[in-house]
């Protein structure tokens, strides 16, 4: 192989990747089948990028994170932090907690409501031992928003708003200064004046720290705000991926597209009905066919993939940094 | 018909440092088969307010106001008449409930287990009900065979929606009920609740954060801030063309994908949250306001009438309709 070889991406992307999932898979026993709710992801963040992970309820968002935090096993495929596989040891999972911290969905399930704001926000640098405890709980708190931090330290979560929860909760995953933020939903729970300003926040902690993260969400709004690439799920697979402009602006796969369709100021509404995924059932030929709009009107025969949608198995897409869909249809049109 | 109509309603909770006035004289009403959006900060007091409605909150909150459903006043209500209110005519979705669930039993039991402790279904036409139940909110029946643990968060929401449902109440407030889940179930299940209050005659308060959101649901539009109703009026017109300017900051902090301005650009409203324990003085948005007056600090606000069945409470707003 000689150098001139090298694929485009590799010089697109200046950015050294960080955390990676090689084709990871992740199944589960479902009331005696298998629940494939991972089922073959390439993804990659780099250096101080932000990524965002979109894609419909149930179609393994979580569980993607989950297993990127080295809290779920894989069943195939593997981790890689700073370029070597992830180590399931407790010791080699406790230094790999404090360079990758996780903000969960929903504050009220990952707060214990016998701790106070400060006790909650000071677990992770007690774990880790670390020194000057009160000053990293405060200016934890102050860079998470609640200013000023006095006003919180002794409260409980009950007597918080939900907003204000979740902040503690963020607060709770900078105080150890990790590398990477895997957020999920990190702001669906809070009111819009306050999204801003954490979305604001995640962008800052980026340029400021070259902190990376990857942000979990069915916000398209959140992903076109904040990150720089986004890629998009679709019942355990990544189906499009590629900067945040060109995916969002011109989406390629039928079901990016569809996601785009349900926003307010969107003139055609594509509504998709049908059953909800379930990865027990993951059909054959394109997953996504039995809801596709393009190949239910016909436009998928015209292009002649019609029978590929149906019958033929899509390769998996690698973890690059162009854009890429795939579509058998997007394929064959350009 | 009014349905609901809350009359000067406050909510203060007491706690080990003080008093913490969450809900500060709240007057709204809600006609039957009508729906009313409430949005607002983080902490406005929104949560408080809905539970307020069916008296749930903790014993530490005091209530004031008076708070009629069907003309009974809930206050002063008796506990088995209330009991009754809370299983025939009202139900919550509560914030973040999917939590609620029972981790060791299937999702069917559990949505089955108030209609048959209330004798609204009989044991062999239970499963029928979850069935249609799980239908109404986009899920397959062989769901209700599933361990809370077998569905992602946004299946969790649904069952929630389809255990409010369960009764068929005249009254549904839905507190954040969107938030969790994805644009495309979001869509679904605002259809859903769109089409269970134009058919059903079903009454909806809806809570949330987003205005575009309540603006496509609600006819009305309550917008909070510190405790107070700060604007009211028609969605549409409450979204589109706000007169006060928390409520302009709120509309404007969702993106359109595709606008350059936004891009790497969230746009939030500067300054903290205010605590309810040391509320600024005069209008309690001063402090943050962008055309704030001198006057602001120390004015008494209160929702001026600001056009056609709209108020808000700002000064710009008084000044306009006395000029007028
Ligand atoms: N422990 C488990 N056992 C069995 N099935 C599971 C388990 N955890 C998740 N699943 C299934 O795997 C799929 C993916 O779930 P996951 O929570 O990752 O979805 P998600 O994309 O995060 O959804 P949401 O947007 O609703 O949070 C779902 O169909 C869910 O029912
Ligand atoms: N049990 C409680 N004891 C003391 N204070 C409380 C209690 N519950 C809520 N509060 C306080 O009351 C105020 C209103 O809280 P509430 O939960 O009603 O807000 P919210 O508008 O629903 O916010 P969010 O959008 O974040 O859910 C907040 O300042 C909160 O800290
Ligand atoms: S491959 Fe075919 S079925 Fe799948 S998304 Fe593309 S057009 Fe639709
Ligand atoms: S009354 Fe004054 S401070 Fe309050 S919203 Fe109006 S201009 Fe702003
Ligand atoms: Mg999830
Ligand atoms: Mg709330």
């Amino acid at each position: 192989m000689t150098e001139t070889e090298a694929p485009a991406e590799t010089v697109s992307t200046a950015r050294r990747t960080l955390l990676e999932a090689r084709d990871l898979r992740v199944e589960f026993a479902s009331r005696g089948r298998r629940a494939r709710a991972v089922d073959g992801v390439n993804l990659a963040v780099g250096e101080g990028e932000i990524v965002a992970l979109v894609g419909e309820s149930g179609c393994g968002k979580t569980t993607l994170a989950r297993t990127l935090l080295g809290l779920e096993k894989p069943t195939a495929g593997t981790v890689h932090f700073d370029g070597r596989p992830l180590k399931y040891g407790s010791k080699a999972l406790k230094e790999y907690r404090r360079q990758v911290q996780l903000v969960l969905q929903d504050p009220t399930g990952s707060l214990n409501p016998r701790h106070t704001v400060y006790e909650a926000v000071a677990e992770g640098p007690r774990i880790h031992g670390l020194p000057d405890e009160a000053d990293i709980v405060n200016s934890a708190l102050s860079r998470a928003g609640l200013r000023p931090p006095e006003r919180f330290l002794l409260r409980y979560p009950h007597e918080l708003s939900g907003g204000q929860r979740q902040r503690v909760v963020i607060a709770g995953a900078l105080a150890l200064n990790p590398k990477v933020l895997i957020a999920d939903e990190p702001v669906a729970s809070l009111d819009a004046s306050v999204r801003g300003e954490i979305l604001a926040l995640m962008l800052k902690l980026r340029d400021e720290l070259g902190l990376s993260a990857l942000v979990v969400t069915h916000d398209l709004g959140l992903a076109w705000n904040i990150a720089d690439r986004v890629a998009v799920m679709y019942l355990g697979r990544i189906v499009e991926s590629g900067p945040v402009e060109q995916v969002l602006t011109a989406p390629r796969h039928p079901y990016t597209q569809a996601l785009l369709s349900v926003l307010p100021e969107s003139p055609e509404r594509v509504v998709l009905t049908g059953e909800p995924p379930d990865p027990t059932r993951i059909p054959g030929g394109c997953r996504f066919h039995a809801r596709c709009q393009v190949l239910a009107s016909g436009k998928a025969a015209e292009a002649g993939v019609d029978a590929r949608c149906r019958g033929e198995l899509l390769d998996i897409l690698p973890a690059s940094a162009t854009a890429q869909a795939a579509c058998y249809y997007a394929d064959a049109t350009g | 018909m009014t349905l609901l109509e809350l009359d000067d309603v406050s909510v203060t909770y007491r706690i080990a440092s003080g008093e913490v006035p969450a809900v500060r004289g709240v007057s709204l009403s809600l006609d039957s088969g009508a729906a009313l959006g409430v949005a607002g900060e983080s902490g406005s007091g929104k949560s408080t307010l809905a539970m307020a409605l069916l008296r749930l909150l903790p014993r530490d909150a005091r209530v004031g106001g008076r708070i009629l459903l069907g003309g009974e006043d809930v206050l002063t209500m008796k506990w088995g008449r209330l009991r009754a209110v809370r299983w025939a005519e009202a139900s919550i979705v509560f914030q973040g409930a999917q939590h609620g669930l029972n981790p060791v039993r299937r999702i069917g039991e559990q949505i089955a287990e108030p209609m048959l402790v209330h004798g609204l279904a009989k044991p062999d036409q239970a499963d029928k009900r979850v069935a249609e139940l799980l239908g109404q909110v986009g899920m397959p029946a062989w769901r209700a065979q599933s361990y809370p643990h077998e569905l992602s968060g946004g299946q969790r929401q649904r069952v929630m929606i389809a255990m409010a449902l369960a009764c068929s109440p005249k009254l549904i407030i839905a507190d954040e009920p969107t938030t969790a889940l994805d644009v495309m179930v979001q869509a679904q299940v605002l259809t859903l609740i769109k089409d269970l209050v134009a058919e059903h005659d079903i009454s909806l308060i809806m809570i949330s954060h987003d205005l575009s959101v309540l603006a496509d649901v609600c006819g009305q539009l309550a917008v909070m801030y510190a405790g107070r109703v700060v604007e009211h009026g028609p969605s549409r017109e409450v979204f589109h063309d706000a007169k006060h300017p928390y409520s302009r900051a709120l509309a404007a902090a969702f993106p359109t994908v595709g606008d350059p301005v936004s891009r790497l650009a969230p746009k939030g409203l500067g300054g903290d949250p205010p605590d309810p324990m040391h509320l600024p003085s005069g209008c309690a948005f001063h402090p943050r306001c962008p055309i704030a007056l001198e006057e602001c600090s120390s004015l008494d606000v209160e929702l001026w009438p600001a056009g056609d069945r709209r108020s808000a409470a700002c000064v710009h707003v008084r000044a306009k309709e006395e000029a007028s």
